[in-house]
């Protein structure tokens, strides 16, 4: 039957203001400048450190546990992602259950399940499957040390077997991130291609990339997280290396947001209306101190005096107040913080004091070698920074010579530890830490099996003590029993000055007053899923 | 000239192995680790071990040398470490980016230079030739990066008018002749263009004077020869020395505009290599190079013979 002029007319009238009553569901495009050099890999596992997971992995992606990035106001935890609930046998603690996520989709359509889970953890771990991808395996699979065996039980039900014990289990599968096995059939079983299109489940879809340039995300509508499924229409990710470059393409228009601006830039960048926004960040840049003998840092005293010699406000000062002072090794705030008694603060005199008590002052100053590095991924400013801590500690009584490397290879010397001929006799290694999990955040710098080159305890640090809480971190199963297992491990941390711990990161941003509804979790990982542009 | 032609191009083969070697060697003589790009920071010493393996950077250095010479003869440089792409393919359109910025900033830099600098010889100690002597050593002496970082703050930042970054809207580089596209070539080609320019305006400021000062060119004044006439003979003159300095310089666009490249996050070679050099990624950072020295080499063999047939002299040397 054909409409009337007039019927057509009053349908088209009703349908555009039944459209414009309906609330806006894509708002505008948000280009965002990245520090990384390039795109991060797109198969699923991402390079390029804490940036690939936060724009590519968890974007693109899901794990079995996500990270809650829904509050900008305290430090993000653990919640259930591709997994519903996950539980470990009280009778084997070695065998844990993950109930899967029913009708969650990959983007090309496929259903994710636990087989799905089974051949995401092959392409990581079995190097004989045909799935496995050595690029996605040098990322992931130093992530899930305790992860020996997995199976799928039922469609729903996923089985991962530990070698021993390990609470810390979904931290470590807050890492690994599922790609979709239909797409990687689909794409001839080529990881090359699957790069090119890929397919997660997460919120959004890469729709187009070209290496080193951008790439362009789309949202997924049917994403099963309503808080995450994004407003935007698209978001741009543009590699930007060069801080002056970034802070250009800020202020000209190009990019609405840039990661981490040069401290010397942001007046500029606030004067010209650009918001910048920063919060608590598990991330700290401390001296990692060399234990191994005839260190001096094996001296309590001269680790607590050190500690003490740090004006951390006049720091923040000269990073333009980009900066939490450190307080301990993890940041004020954490849960796991505890009460140290040692307090963390500036108080010279008390310094010099405990350096009398040893035998040195400043007409017997105590001389130590301090390895640093001109730049490098988190490493915030390094070199003003080490010449604020060695005039510091000059100060009270301790002489710092530098030793200064280029920062691959200092990743080199750290990894070889402070008994090696690499590290040139330094007693202290200026690193920043992801503090974002027990293993990653506490165990792996002073657990005794991890002693470099076994693993990343640089400085050879071997306690007893120490040793009884990791394994207690490990098997304590109940959430809030491990929280206190981990204050106590955090409190010994501080109360014996194992690090030289001077400040946290804040991870800065800028962006352009267009951008709206950005909540900046304290996580490595952000939720792109509120924000909005303004016209 | 057959034979001459033959001769400089038979040179070429000791030259590209030596070039290869040197490559292949100064990379891996670098500090760092080649696996840092695509290694977890804290990966474990077995880790590291096994991913050396699959690279095959447990050889021996001649035989990965071999290997890799016999591979980049058949036109295959690898596969970058940090994306798994390959190499051939990554240099092939940076480097094509690459030449377009040269090409810009030659269109603007060399006909700059060479008329500023015949203009100077030719009114020597005039204060023509003084203004010019003044901007050609400001050109040679700015530092192009800090250059690039004024006139983004000037054009882009503070009036608006030219992007700061990219090879076009959005960031893409799939180049089209619009002024979309066009107006990012502006900014980094007049920074790349200021350098070359400087050195050819001095260069052909100081040949031109000096050959106006010659015996021959006073004969054929002397002989009532037009102005024209001799402004000719005077270019001719100059042409061999001009072409090989500007050769030369040619060679610094394809190869020194690292800086300038990372400055505008240019998708050329030299962002490519400043990016490799960043991953540690080995075989892209050869690759880039033996490319990069490759086109030296073809553009000096192109001088010499372009000098050659501008004068026959040359050949016989």
């Amino acid at each position: 039957m054909r409409m009337t002029r007039l019927k057509r007319n009053f349908v088209a009238l009703t349908a555009a203001l039944t459209l414009g009553a309906l609330p806006a569901l894509a708002q505008g495009t948000l280009r965002v400048g990245m520090t990384a050099s390039d795109i991060p890999l797109t198969t699923g596992q991402t390079d390029q450190g804490g940036e690939g997971m936060r724009f590519i992995g968890y974007t693109v992606y899901d794990a079995l546990i996500n990270w809650d990035l829904t509050s900008a106001d305290k430090p993000s935890v653990l919640i259930p992602g591709l997994a519903e609930e996950w539980s470990v046998d009280p009778e084997d603690q070695t065998k844990w259950t993950f109930k899967i996520r029913e009708g969650v989709k990959f983007h090309d359509g496929s259903e994710f399940d636990a087989e799905a889970a089974v051949w995401n953890f092959d392409k990581l771990l079995d190097n004989e499957s045909e799935q496995y991808d050595p690029r996605q395996s040098a990322q992931g699979k130093s992530r899930i040390p305790a992860v020996t065996s997995y199976t799928a039980i039922d469609k729903y039900t996923l089985e991962i077997t530990t070698g021993t014990p390990d609470a810390t289990l979904p931290y470590q599968l807050a890492w690994i991130l599922m790609s979709s096995p239909a797409q990687w059939e689909a794409l001839e079983k080529d990881w090359e291609q699957v790069a090119a299109s890929p397919s997660g489940t997460g919120p959004w879809m890469l729709e187009s990339f070209v290496p080193r340039e951008r790439a362009e995300l789309v949202p997924f509508a049917d994403h099963w997280d309503a808080t995450r499924v994004p407003k935007l229409e698209k978001m741009v990710l543009i590699p930007l290396p060069e801080p002056n470059a970034r802070s250009a393409a800020l202020l000209s228009g190009q990019v609405d947001w840039i990661e981490a601006p040069a401290p010397d830039v942001i007046p500029a960048l606030e004067g010209n209306g650009f918001e910048i926004v920063s919060n608590t960040l598990p991330h700290n840049w401390t001296w990692h101190l060399s234990r191994v003998e005839g260190s001096p840092w094996n001296d309590i005293n001269v680790r607590k005096a050190a500690n003490l010699a740090i004006d951390r406000e006049g720091m923040k000062t000269l990073l333009g107040g980009l900066m939490v002072p450190a307080e301990g090794f993890l940041p004020p705030g954490s849960a796991w913080f505890g009460t140290p008694d040692f307090e963390v603060k500036y108080d010279p005199e008390a310094a010099k004091a405990l350096l009398a008590e040893s035998g040195h002052g400043p007409d017997n100053p105590l001389q130590v070698k301090a390895m640093i590095s001109p730049s490098g991924s988190g490493q915030m400013l390094p070199l003003p920074m080490n010449e604020y801590v060695q005039q510091n500690l000059a100060e009270v009584g301790i002489e710092v010579e530098f030793i200064v490397v280029e920062w691959n290879t200092m990743i080199n010397i750290w990894r070889a530890g402070a008994a090696d001929e690499s590290s040139q006799g330094a007693h202290s290694i200026n690193f920043t830490y992801f503090i974002q999990d027990p293993f990653t955040g506490l165990i792996r710098h002073l657990s005794c099996d991890l002693i470099a080159p076994n693993g990343t305890n640089w400085g050879h640090y071997c306690d007893p003590e120490m040793e009884e809480l990791f394994q207690k971190i490990r098997t304590t199963f109940d959430p809030e029993e491990q929280t206190k297992v981990l204050q106590e491990t955090h409190e010994k941390f501080v109360n014996e000055a194992l690090f030289l711990m001077v400040t946290h990161d804040v991870a800065p941003r800028a962006m352009s007053p267009k951008v709206k509804g950005f909540v900046q979790a304290q996580n490595w990982y952000q939720n792109f899923g509120t924000v909005t542009m303004e016209d | 000239m057959l034979g001459y032609l033959f001769r400089r191009l038979v040179y070429v083969i000791p030259v590209g192995l030596g070039v290869s070697l040197i490559c292949f060697l100064l990379v891996h003589i670098a500090p760092g680790d080649p696996l840092v790009a695509v290694m977890p920071i804290d990966a474990t010493a077995e880790q590291e071990a096994e991913m050396r393996a699959e690279y095959g950077f447990d050889k021996p250095l001649p035989v990965q040398f071999g290997i890799w010479l016999g591979n980049a003869l058949q036109g295959d440089l690898g596969k970058s470490i940090a994306t798994g792409r390959p190499v051939a393919r990554e240099v092939g359109r940076a480097v094509g980016n690459t030449l377009l910025l040269a090409a810009a900033a030659s269109l603007i830099g060399f006909p700059l230079g060479l008329l500023f600098g015949f203009m100077a010889g030719y009114l020597n100690n005039t204060v023509w030739d003084r203004l010019v002597t003044a901007v050609a050593i400001g050109g040679v002496s700015t530092p192009n990066y800090w250059l690039g970082m004024v006139l983004v703050i000037i054009f882009s930042v503070t009036l608006g008018w030219l992007p700061s970054m990219g090879a076009g809207p959005g960031g893409s580089s799939d180049w089209s002749w619009d002024w979309a596209h066009m107006k990012h070539l502006v900014l980094p080609a007049i920074t790349l263009a200021v350098v070359p320019m400087g050195i050819v305006m001095r260069t052909t400021r100081a040949l031109v004077a000096d050959i106006l000062d010659q015996d021959f060119v006073q004969a054929l004044v002397a002989k009532g020869m037009t102005r024209r006439g001799v402004l000719a003979h005077v270019a001719r003159n100059a042409a061999p020395t001009a072409l090989s300095v500007i050769g030369l310089q040619l060679g610094y666009l394809l190869g020194g505009s690292i800086l300038i490249e990372t400055v505008f996050n240019w998708p050329g070679s030299g962002y490519l290599l400043s990016v490799a050099i960043l991953q540690r990624d080995l075989p892209m950072l050869q690759g880039t190079i033996l490319v990069l020295a490759m086109f030296f080499v073809a553009l000096n063999l192109l001088v010499d013979l372009a000098q050659s047939f501008i004068d026959p002299r040359i050949k016989r040397a």
